[in-house]
This record gives C-alpha cells, structure tokens and sequence, in this order.
C-alpha cells in the first residue's frame, strides 16, 4: 500500500486554500457534502437520539400495580440516588477509576516508552504479542481467568502449592474486585499501550536530538519530552478507560456463576441496570439509572478534559 | 520500521523519525542497535503475564474432562484429546456452535462493514467540504464519543420490542451500524491524508464530487477506514450485552453468549450436560480468527490509529 507519496511534497498551507475554498464553495458541494453526511446522521439519530430520548421518557413514569404507568417526574432519579444499590456500584466503579486505570495506564505507558526507544531485542514481537489479549473477547478472557483463579484446581493455585504456599482465594468476596480488575488490565493494557506507541512514533526527531545534545537521559528525556508530546493521545486513553469502567458488565455477569456469593446482582451500575430491567421487570427505573449513569460519564469525561487543558496552559 | 504505508499524519514541516531516517542514513540505525538488556529482560518477563493464560487455554482444549482438573495447567494431560474434543464441539446439540460461530461473523462481519462506510463519507465530508452546521454536527458526534454503549443498550431495547424487532438479527446489527469515534478518527486522517489541492486538480479536470469520493479520497483513507473497520469488527465480535439483551433464541446466538450459556450450564450442572472441556475448546477456537485478522492487518491498524492519538 502506497497511500500518500504524490501529495508529501507539496505541504499544505492551510490558511489560504481555506479562505479560497469558502469563497469557492459551490451548489454541487454543498449537496454533496450533506448527501454523505446524511446516511450517518439517519442511523445515528434512529439508534442514539432516539433511544437516549425514550430512555429520558421513561424514566420519568412509574408502574403501579393499579392504574399502570404513571407520570412520577424526577422520581425515579431521586429513588436512585438513595438506593444503596446505585452507589456500591458507584464505589466499585471509583475503585476501578482510582485504582485500576491508573495502574493500567502506567504499565501501558512504560511498555509503551520502553519499546519506542528501540533498544528491546524483539521489541515487535513484544508489542504484538502484548496486544493479542486485546483480539480475546471479554466473555472468553473472564471465562479462562475463572479457571485460572479456582482454588482446587486452578493454575494459578498449583503455582502457589508447587512452591509450597496456601493456595489464595482469588474468588472470595474480599478479593474478588480485585480478581475482577486483574482482568480488565489483561484485557486492555494492550490496546493502549499501542495507542500509545503509535503516537511515540510520530513525534518529530528533532525534539530527541536536541534534547540528547543537551545531555538528557533516556529517563529525562521520556519524561520532559515523549510524555509531554504524546500528552492528547494520553488523554484519548483516559477518557475511554474512564467509559469502560462504567460499562463494567461482562466480568461481573459471568463471574457470578462460579462466585455468587461474592459477586451481587449489585456489582456495577451496569450489572444492576441490567438486573432491574430483566429481573425485577422495572423498565422505568432502569431507564433512570442508564440515564443517570449516561450523565455522569459526560461529566467526569469533561471534568479529564478540562484538568488536562489546565495543566496545559500552566506548562 | 513496521509501518510499511508512508504515514501521511504529520503535515506539518517537521520531518517524522521515519523521514529523518530515510534522510540522514544510517544514524537512527546505530541508535536502535544499542540494546538495552534490563529493558529487554523487564518486557520479556511481561510476556509471561499476558501469553500464559492464553498457553493455558490451549493446552485445556488439548485434555480429556477428568485431565482438565486432576494435571498440571501448563502441559499436556495424560491424553492428547484436541481432536476428540474439536469433534465433540462441532456435534454437540447438532452442532450449534458452528451455527454460533456463522452468526458471530454474519453481525460482525455486517456490521463492521456498514459502519466504516458511514464513518468514511460523514468523516471525509467533514473534513473536506466547508459548510454551514458543520461545527454543530461534529461537536454533536464528538458529543457522543463519550456516551458508554451499555448505557443505550437497555433503552435501545426497549425501542426495538416495541418495534418488533428483538430477538432478529437486525437487533445486534442496527445498533452496531453507529461509530462516532469512526467518524472522528477518519476526520482527522481525511485532513491530512487527501490534500485539497487534489481535489481542487481533481474539479477542474471534470470529475464530479462523489467520483473524488469514490475513486480518489477513499484510496487515500485506506488505512483509515481499515482501522475503522478493524475495531468495528472488534466490539461486535466481542460484544456480550447487546446480544445477551436482544436475543432468546439460541439459533440466533453469537459465540460470545452460546459460551457464557454453556459455561453457566456446565458450572451448574444442570440437565443439559455440557463438559468444561467443551467449554474451553470452544472458547480456544472462537479467538483464533480475530487473532489471526489483528497480526495479518497489523500494518494498517497501526498507522491508522497513530492519528486518532496524535491529533486528540
């Protein structure tokens, strides 16, 4: 595939062929801009607009049992937001936030660093081969790692009795937040580590050699310059590992069959949604969660964002 | 250097180290020839932490039931069972995980391919044509990016049984159709990669607006929409909750939630008798094709996503 070449040498001056476009612009354009855009915006509203509205509809009615659906306005949210459901869900997810993205995301950066500077023997084979549990769905990654975990006859038990040690309770309820975020990190560590390597990859030169003329470490120079460079794709995987705590559903959902006792119909917001819509049959209050949950996502992802600016500003 | 396609992402007039390799010869190379062994030693060891437990799911598929549980996880069982097993999953219930498994690549496959059509023309056409609510419908998709998928899920479903359209194909396959974060990332390729004055070379040689599209822009996306393509093809061929929602009939299931079926009846032990070692062969087989799809389409995927972080 030789995708670009002919256009490389003539770079873009921006400013200009913008300004001549705009006066430019014409009929058949114009048509054919929204003729292509059109096709999107039909499937996005039917299967996003839509549904988000109707959720937002619902959510402000409740079933009685004489009478059937009724306007109850905020209702339901207020009942949300006092349901100790609701909020240990919340608390496993601001685990997950506060501790396993972080953690995850520092691996990834570290592997990340470490292979663009070139000097791991295999480093390709490495890179690829860190990214292969990414391909795995969730479904299946949780399914191995419950064997793995089994305290009779997993692996990671016979490792333990091999070296003479008790065989730990990976599925107990103590520790199955973390057996469940040991999961997630398997899972996408990966995938971010790449997002991560691909935008190391296209840092100008020039930043590095000034800096090593200048007698900066490896060290120093991954921390004053490669981080700060890469600082947007940083933050593309914040917030997605952000929206992927508050999705967290597959690994609860499947590891209740080997742990019921440690693992509630309450585990994530997610998980509990999905128990109110399909266990307890209340549509409208499980509309209120999605919504509810929907919000604050929006929130905490404008919260990053806005941290991130900041911090860019002052430096 | 991996990324085989010349990387059109960086315009600006700073050369990329690829560039500047090409240009100054041999200097990058002696770089990369300074090997560091306690960095080599460190990610070697990680390797460990992420292949095992794969290693492990292929040597399960290789055991009889009874060895599953009574050897050690990281080598054979006493008797090399993977074709008996292989068969025992194809035939079980009629052979309904060949079934699950045409489903899975029918939605995935489906809907991998509408989205990144979509994504292409509204992210090329955002990109390129300048026009009044532009701003508006960007910021509105960008907008979206961050609203989780499972959050929608629940209400999705419930518009769909009012519409009569649970329990069909179209359930997992509609839905799949939107990706906002497609649209963004061809956005930001289309600015850089198709250079305006092509288009413009292009107008005045006679060719209409959607022969740009069709015969010059979409060339020049290519890796974009392969990487556009790719994770599409991802999210649907691992997606769980959608289907597990939408779906009751088992002839209509995707692998991921056939599996999670099985491994609940095998854990309960309940009158469908299924044996884990069905369960993990199954399992084993169901990752081999998006593995292999991953390392064979690694250079496109690679350069592809170099730009949605770039430029984020």
């Amino acid at each position: 595939m030789s995708a670009a070449p002919p256009l490389r040498r003539t770079p873009p001056s921006r400013a200009s062929s913008a300004s001549a476009r705009r006066s430019t612009i014409r009929r058949p354009q114009l048509f054919a801009a929204w003729a292509l855009i059109v096709p999107f915006l039909i499937v996005f509203a039917a299967m996003f607009l839509v549904p988000l509205g109707y959720a937002g509809y619902l959510s402000t009615f409740t079933s009685q049992l004489v009478g059937g659906e009724v306007f109850s306005g905020l209702a339901n949210y207020s009942r949300a937001l006092q349901d100790p459901s609701f909020w240990a869900g919340l608390g496993r997810v601001a685990m997950f936030l506060f501790v396993q993205v972080p953690i995850m995301l520092v691996i990834a950066l570290f592997i990340a660093l470490a292979l663009d500077t070139g000097r791991v023997k295999g480093g390709k084979f490495v890179r690829l081969a860190i990214f292969v549990p990414y391909a795995v769905p969730g479904v299946v990654a949780t399914l191995m790692w419950g064997y793995l975990y089994g305290t009779d006859s997993g692996l990671i038990a016979q490792l333990f009795r091999a070296v003479g040690l008790d065989a730990p309770t990976l599925l107990s309820p103590q520790n199955i937040l973390g057996s469940t975020m040991n999961i997630v990190s398997w899972e996408f560590i990966g995938y971010n580590m790449i997002v991560l390597y691909a935008a190391l990859r296209s840092v100008p030169t020039e930043m590095y050699e000034a800096a090593e003329i200048d007698g900066a470490g490896a060290w120093r120079t991954a921390w004053s310059i490669k981080i700060p460079a890469i600082r947007p794709a940083i933050m593309l995987t914040i917030i997605f590992s952000v929206i992927g705590s508050f999705q967290l559903f597959n690994e609860p959902n499947l590891l209740y069959s080997i742990a019921p006792n440690a693992i509630g119909s309450d585990f994530s917001p997610n998980l509990y949604a999905y128990n109110v819509a399909f266990k307890n049959q209340d549509i409208n209050y499980a509309a209120a969660i999605a919504f509810l949950l929907g919000f604050l996502i929006m929130i905490i992802s404008y919260v990053v964002q806005l941290a991130t600016a900041r911090k860019e500003r002052l430096s | 250097m991996t990324l085989a396609t010349p990387s059109p992402l960086v315009s600006s007039s700073a050369p990329t180290r690829k560039e500047a390799s090409r240009a100054r010869g041999k200097r990058p190379v002696e770089r990369d020839k300074r090997r560091s062994s306690v960095l080599t030693i460190i990610l070697w060891m990680t390797l460990a932490y992420f292949l095992l437990p794969l290693v492990w799911l292929f040597l399960s598929s290789t055991k009889t039931n009874g060895d599953l549980f009574s050897t050690f996880g990281l080598w054979f069982g006493q008797t090399f069972a993977l074709f008996d097993n292989v068969g025992q999953l194809f035939t079980f219930q009629d052979g309904i995980f060949v079934r699950w498994m045409g489903n899975t690549a029918l939605y995935a496959i489906t809907s991998a391919v509408g989205a990144a059509l979509l994504a292409t023309m509204c992210g090329y056409a955002l990109a390129k044509y300048v026009f009044k609510g532009r701003s508006f419908v960007f910021a509105l998709i960008l907008g979206a990016v961050m609203v989780p998928l499972t959050a929608l899920a629940i209400p999705t479903y419930l518009l769909f049984s009012a519409a009569n359209l649970v329990d069909t194909p179209w359930a997992i396959i509609l839905p799949s159709l939107v990706s906002p974060f497609g649209v963004y990332l061809i956005r930001v390729y289309a600015a850089d990669a198709v250079d305006d004055s092509l288009i413009e070379a292009a107008r005045i040689d006679g060719a209409g607006e959607f022969r740009i599209f069709t015969t010059i822009a979409s060339r020049l996306l290519a890796p974009g929409i392969v990487t556009v393509l790719l994770f599409a093809l991802v999210s649907t061929w691992n997606n769980y909750f959608l289907p597990l929602i939408m779906l009751n009939n088992p002839a209509l299931f995707p692998a991921t939630v056939g599996l999670a079926q099985w491994q609940q009846a095998a854990t309960g032990g309940g009158g469908a008798q299924v044996l884990f070692s069905t369960v993990l062969t199954g399992s084993f087989v169901s990752i081999i094709p998006l593995v292999v799809a991953f390392l064979f389409l690694q250079r496109y995927w690679q350069s592809g996503l170099s730009t949605g972080g770039v430029k984020g």
